[in-house]
């Protein structure tokens, strides 16, 4: 059962480095970013390609993928994404659908539609007993890691002055512009990074949940799930929620697979009802 | 006289902000009522609660003696209580002769007939002209309401607020942002309106409040303040130290 | 006080608001000759026949009531997995009957259902519709028992149509079925929208504030509209199972959702016809990109997405204004009386 816990809070962590960016830019810019799973297949293939082909180490392609995924995004974010902000949700919903099937089409077609393995470091691979549970040492890697950046996102949130320029601009980004805070800039800079940290998350799921062409349109609902119980307004909403999501799912699948996803579906369309900001946001209605 | 509409106690919080402030309001049938107060006296979040477009924090609504506290907004229209409001509500895309169909046809219970054709009753055709006759709109019946001049919308929005026959009719600033000229338009239909319907009315513009009121009160940081006839606040100098605030100037 | 010729305006102005315009008897004098006139062709356009209804049955929320919905396939899935087992297990054999029960269930679903979309935003409703299409695939899924899992319903099979018309491999008795069945639900839905009922949904849509300050109880409509649209989209799904006798877990594919959303846009919405024209522009152009690139068919339909956004949904819609426009200057019956009357001003 501890097993279960564990495996639950690793794939939870995971989901939140993956959806964190995605958290971010609803609650900054007001914009769904159906899309934000392409760039966690991006940065998944690219880590896929240059281990598995490359020979890259393992820990040096991570960062490539973070930078990889955070260009795309950066480059994608200033030529397309800035003339969709002002418009309807509606229309955000379509565009980034229509970026979400031109990138899985594209993928398909480059990388062909089976589902792909990364060669892992052999020391990474298996799992160690302690005290009889079986601990994955894959897994403890990603607690690890994804611990580690959630610190991180932390301090540059409450420490940095970029940190607090984003936490103004994401409150109210007329008065933050009123202040001199260069909106558009924190908006860029923020979207990249939200990318890369998911292709991070891409690169580093391959091994938990599987690569193919299709991820993007399976990972959306988690993403969305993260984001509407967890609230766009902290980290440590989506955090909570992610940690909730991945023990639940897991412990779901293994207790009761025949349930198994349609209670998270249920859980997220209950809070949207009851709570439509999010379970753990700080209630400011949007 | 009987009391139309009533207020006890009525409250509304905002966090901690107090919107609204112990409100304990009397209204007599037939009144001619008027809401006075400086900016931000909370005088639309009062006609807000009134019409169960805001829920109160505590406190009770009576109309004609009937407790509609805790009644949605559709459901006091059809218990006789319309505004309008201080920003025109109305709807872009439809003709000022839909929009008084629209009105008069929930009025009378057939809002909900799908089986039928709009417009295929002869008595509801009938009022809905007379309306608009009377708030001279019948000329620009059939243009879009988003393209109509900003004094025809404003008399749309009185217009369809009467089209439901209210018995308590709330003026919400009816002449605001209506060009000086076309101000005693509005001001002649406030003075023609039925002695029966009760109104009570905001307004900025003294001329017109003291033209119109019998009975005025005067709100200030969302609590009464004083009230009493057009001739007792005119009089009253705290009223008018209320308005210019302590220490004006002269 | 001689306002009979303004009564008489108004009275006109109401009739010409619901009348037929000669270009929909037009249309509809085409898509009945298409029976005769294109008979190779039958099998693809029971497939725009289908799509449009189910395109229609988006407009009528969308385009009139204003509720976004990224979700509707659920309906859609709920009416074919529904008709697929009346048809398996033999419980009703007619089709025309299995079809409006499926509407019905389909109908409760949608009312069911409907508490969900009346609160929160546009962007609320979009997740939660989501969420109940997800939810309806991963059941359909889960009970494979019941519903063939991911190989889908196995062993349908449709009997004649009252008894005398086979389902036959060219499509023939499938396009006149369901072609039949557009046309009723779409005198109805013309009924609907040029009703009293019809123009509430408008003014909501319009203006949910002064809606409600009219005395429109606007949840109570927004319901009526919901439960309606499903059993279109339930019927719509229906007459997918039965004219391909299968039924599979693609029929809740976010794919479809999408897919009429992309229709909407591309005939418009709010004025019925939207769907139906955009069906026939999408099933023909997926006709041709599937030729193509059958795989990859897709990325053209984002691309398209794409574009369509950046260029501005209203602009492209606005194509079809033209046709409107030509529509109301056609009408030959001029209900502009003589309006100098009423052009020197009231009293």
């Amino acid at each position: 059962m501890l097993t279960i816990l564990f495996d639950g809070i690793a794939y939870g962590m995971l989901l939140f480095v993956l959806a964190c960016g995605l958290a971010v830019t609803l609650g900054l810019m007001n914009f769904v970013n159906l899309a934000h799973g392409a760039f966690a297949m991006a940065g998944g293939y690219c880590t896929v390609i240059l281990v598995n082909r490359w020979g890259v180490p393992f820990f040096a392609a991570l960062p490539l993928a973070f930078l990889f995924s955070a260009a795309i995004g950066l480059v994608l974010e200033r030529t397309l994404y800035v003339h969709v902000y002002r418009k309807p949700h509606l229309d955000q919903v379509l565009f980034t659908i229509g970026l979400v099937f031109m990138s899985v089409a594209a993928v398909d077609y480059v990388m062909g539609s089976s589902q792909v393995f990364v060669q892992l470091p052999g020391w990474l691979q298996g799992q160690f007993n302690v005290a009889g549970v079986g601990i994955g040492r894959y897994r403890l890697m990603i607690i690890v890691m994804c611990g580690a950046l959630t610190l991180i996102l932390q301090l540059i949130l409450s420490r940095t002055r970029f940190g607090s320029r984003l936490r103004a601009a994401v409150d109210d980004a007329r008065v933050a512009r009123g202040l001199g805070i260069n909106v558009n800039r924190v908006f860029a800079l923020t979207f990249a990074f939200g990318s890369g940290l998911a292709g991070l998350g891409g690169a580093l799921g391959t091994e938990i949940v599987g690569l193919d062409p299709a991820f993007p349109l399976k990972f959306m609902i988690y993403f969305l799930i993260v984001v509407t119980v967890g609230g766009t307004s902290s980290i440590t909403g989506p955090f909570l929620a992610s940690l909730l999501l991945g023990i639940g799912d897991v412990a779901g699948k293994y207790y009761v697979p025949t349930l198994g996803a349609f209670v998270i579906y249920t859980i997220m369309i209950v809070v949207l009802i009851w709570r439509p900001q999010g379970l753990f946001s700080r209630g400011s209605a949007r | 006289m009987p009391v139309a509409l009533e207020t006890v106690g009525l409250e509304k919080r905002f966090g901690g902000l107090v919107a609204t402030n112990d409100v304990s309001l009397k209204i007599e049938k037939g009144a001619r009522h008027a809401l006075i107060g400086p900016n931000g006296a909370g005088k639309t979040t009062l006609i807000n609660l009134l019409t169960g477009v805001l829920r109160p924090t505590s406190g009770r609504i009576l109309l004609e003696s009937r407790d509609i506290t805790t009644f949605k907004p559709h459901a006091r229209v059809k218990l006789g209580i319309a505004r309008t409001f201080q920003i025109n509500q109305l709807f872009p895309d439809l003709t000022p002769l839909e929009t008084i169909g629209l009105a008069v046809s929930e009025r009378l219970g057939s809002g909900k007939d799908w089986w039928r054709i709009v417009g295929s009753r002869p008595q509801v055709t009938d009022e809905v002209v007379r309306i608009l006759e009377d708030f001279r709109l019948a000329d620009v019946m059939n243009e879009r309401t988003a393209i109509l001049p900003y004094g025809k919308q404003r008399l749309l929005e009185i217009a369809v607020a009467v089209a439901s026959a209210p018995r308590v009719l709330l003026l919400d600033e009816p002449a605001a942002g209506v060009p000086e000229e076309e101000r005693h338009v509005i001001l002649d239909i406030v003075a023609a309106l039925p002695q029966d319907v009760t109104v009570l009315l905001i307004e900025h513009d003294m001329d017109l409040v003291f033209q119109f009121a019998r009975q005025i009160s005067v709100l200030v940081n969302g609590a009464v303040f004083v009230e009493g006839t057009p001739e007792d606040i005119a009089r009253d100098e705290r009223v008018r130290q209320v308005y210019l605030g302590e220490g004006g100037h002269g | 006080m001689s306002s009979l010729p303004l009564q008489a305006e108004a009275g006109a102005r109401f009739a010409a608001r619901a009348a037929w315009h000669p270009l929909e008897v037009v249309f509809w004098a085409v898509a009945l000759g298409s029976i005769y006139l294109l008979p190779g062709r039958h099998l693809i356009l029971t497939e725009i026949a289908i799509l449009g209804l189910f395109a229609l049955s988006l407009d009528l929320i969308l385009g009139y009531a204003g509720i976004v919905s990224l979700g509707h396939a659920a309906f859609f899935g709920f009416g074919a997995y529904t008709a697929g087992l009346l048809a398996k297990h033999e419980i009703i054999t007619e089709p025309l009957l299995a079809l409006l029960v499926s509407g019905a269930a389909t109908a409760l679903l949608g009312f069911v259902t409907s508490f969900l979309v009346l609160r929160g935003s546009d962007l609320t409703r979009i997740m939660v519709t989501l969420g109940v299409a997800l939810v309806l695939r991963e059941i359909a899924n889960r009970y494979a028992g019941l519903t063939g899992g991911a190989d889908g319903l196995q062993g349908v099979e449709i009997k004649p149509l009252f008894g005398l018309f086979r389902f036959d491999m060219f499509g023939h008795t499938a396009y006149c079925y369901s072609l039949g069945v557009l046309i009723v639900l779409f005198l109805l839905a013309r009924r609907i929208v040029h009703s009293p009922f019809g123009l509430s949904l408008q003014s909501i849509k319009g203006n949910v504030l002064r809606a409600s300050a009219v005395g429109i109880p606007v949840n109570s409509r927004l319901v009526t509209i919901y439960t309606i649209a499903a059993a279109y989209a339930g019927i719509a799904g229906a007459l997918l199972t039965q004219t391909t006798a299968f039924a599979s877990l693609s029929v809740f594919d976010f794919d479809r959702s999408a897919d009429l959303l992309l229709v909407l846009i591309i005939g418009g919405t709010g004025y019925l016809y939207g769907g139906l024209i955009g069906a026939i522009i999408f099933k023909l152009m997926q006709d041709y990109l599937a030729a193509l690139t059958p795989q990859y068919w897709p990325f053209w339909i984002g691309l398209l997405l794409v574009v369509i956004v950046l260029v501005g949904r209203e602009r492209i819609s606005s194509w079809t204004h033209p046709l409107r426009t030509l529509a109301s200057r056609l009408d030959w019956r001029s209900h502009r009386t003589q309006s100098s009357v009423l052009a020197t001003g009231g009293p």
